[in-house]
């Protein structure tokens, strides 16, 4: 099934929408978020890969896939503009794991976490559902979306591939 | 008064820089690494690239590419902090050739991640010694951190912080070579008041 099917892949502070049996993944989430949305009806689900939890906090803030306050609405936006409902939609994510031991002693203070809760927030303020969630810990994860079903599934280096 | 500093708006001549300082320091890091490991270690001229997040994970040979990496905190003049990543054969290349034995596991044990962890203490220090000696700059690096994993999600963590400067992080390559090749990727990511005192500091 795996050779049938297109998976798109998106890169780090990116996001891509799929639609038909076509599947979309990013690999190497590490304190990163990455935000799964399908429309439940038309089977239609994007992908966005965010690094920061708010665009408000720094200047540079022009690419809104980066942020999650600013990437998760402009997908859902554009998943609107293909036909989608945003009452037919529904979320999963995974990522926000802390890398190093002493990441949490710099001022970027546990931003796997407020990446996870960002992402949460925004997800709650548009009114889309989370499904599921595979956060946290101290690992990277490699995720693969199946908008058809709505299975998001988690790989992990040493670890037994999983769905949530 | 110091000015944030666009990173992507920064000329050649400061990359010229930048290259020479890690040639430095690289150059300090082979003599204390072919002294550590008794063999002759070579080094080529390194590679100073400025890129795109979305190219990173690429560079290293795919997002998915098992690494090593050893991550400092630099405190002092500049704040900061310092990355030095190496694929996982070249990491268990060089510790088995420091503690002089076989590395048989798929893991790294605990006095072999230290032997890591030193490696990256020593490279990271060569590399900062030849910055603060060349900026007259006073840094001192933390106790390091050592990851394995995939190349994409170790390179999240630097990248998150340049994430607050800019849309692009500096990569520096240098490559060693004993018996086989031993690729190696600095990434210093200074904040946003340390780039105009390293920049100051130099003369621009």
């Amino acid at each position: 099934m795996a050779d049938a099917v297109n998976c798109v892949k998106v890169g780090i502070a990116d996001m891509n929408i799929v639609k038909d049996s076509d599947t979309i993944t990013t690999i190497g989430l590490g304190s990163c978020v990455g935000i799964a949305i399908r429309d439940t009806m038309l089977k239609i689900g994007g992908l966005v890969h965010v690094m920061l939890p708010d665009s408000t906090a720094v200047s540079s803030n022009q690419n809104i896939a980066k942020f999650a306050d600013t990437g998760i609405p402009e997908l859902v936006s554009r998943m609107e503009k293909m036909g989608c409902k945003k009452s037919r939609m529904e979320a999963k994510i995974a990522g926000g794991a802390q890398m190093f031991a002493f990441q949490n002693k710099t001022e970027l203070l546990g931003i796997g976490q407020r990446n996870v809760e960002a992402s949460k927030a925004a997800l709650k303020k548009l009114g889309i559902p989370l499904k599921a969630e595979d956060c946290g810990e101290n690992y990277g994860r490699t995720v693969v979306y199946y908008p058809q079903t709505g299975d998001y599934e988690i790989k992990a280096v040493g670890k037994t591939p999983k769905m949530i | 008064m110091d000015k944030p500093i666009n990173v992507s708006e920064m000329g050649d001549q400061y990359f010229d820089v930048l290259k020479e300082i890690g040639n430095i320091g690289a150059g300090n890091a082979t003599t204390a690494l072919s002294q550590m490991m008794g063999c002759k270690v070579d080094m080529a001229v390194p590679k100073v690239n400025l890129m795109e997040f979305k190219e990173v994970g690429t560079t290293m040979g795919g997002e998915d590419q098992i690494v090593a990496g050893i991550y400092l905190v630099v405190e002092g003049d500049i704040n900061g902090s310092i990355m030095f990543m190496q694929k996982k054969e070249s990491a268990r290349h060089m510790v088995s050739k420091l503690m002089g034995m076989e590395i048989t596991g798929e893991d790294f044990t605990e006095m072999e991640a230290s032997a890591l962890k030193e490696i990256g203490n020593i490279i990271a220090g060569a590399y900062l010694n030849s910055l603060s000696t060349l900026t007259n700059l006073t840094i001192y690096p933390s106790v390091p951190e050592l990851c394995i994993d995939m190349a994409g999600a170790i390179l999240s963590v630097p990248a998150i912080e340049f994430g607050a400067v800019g849309d692009k992080m500096l990569l520096i390559q240098t490559d060693f070579t004993d018996d086989m090749d031993l690729s190696g990727y600095f990434i210093l990511v200074p904040d946003e008041t340390s780039y105009s005192k390293i920049l100051t500091a130099l003369g621009f």
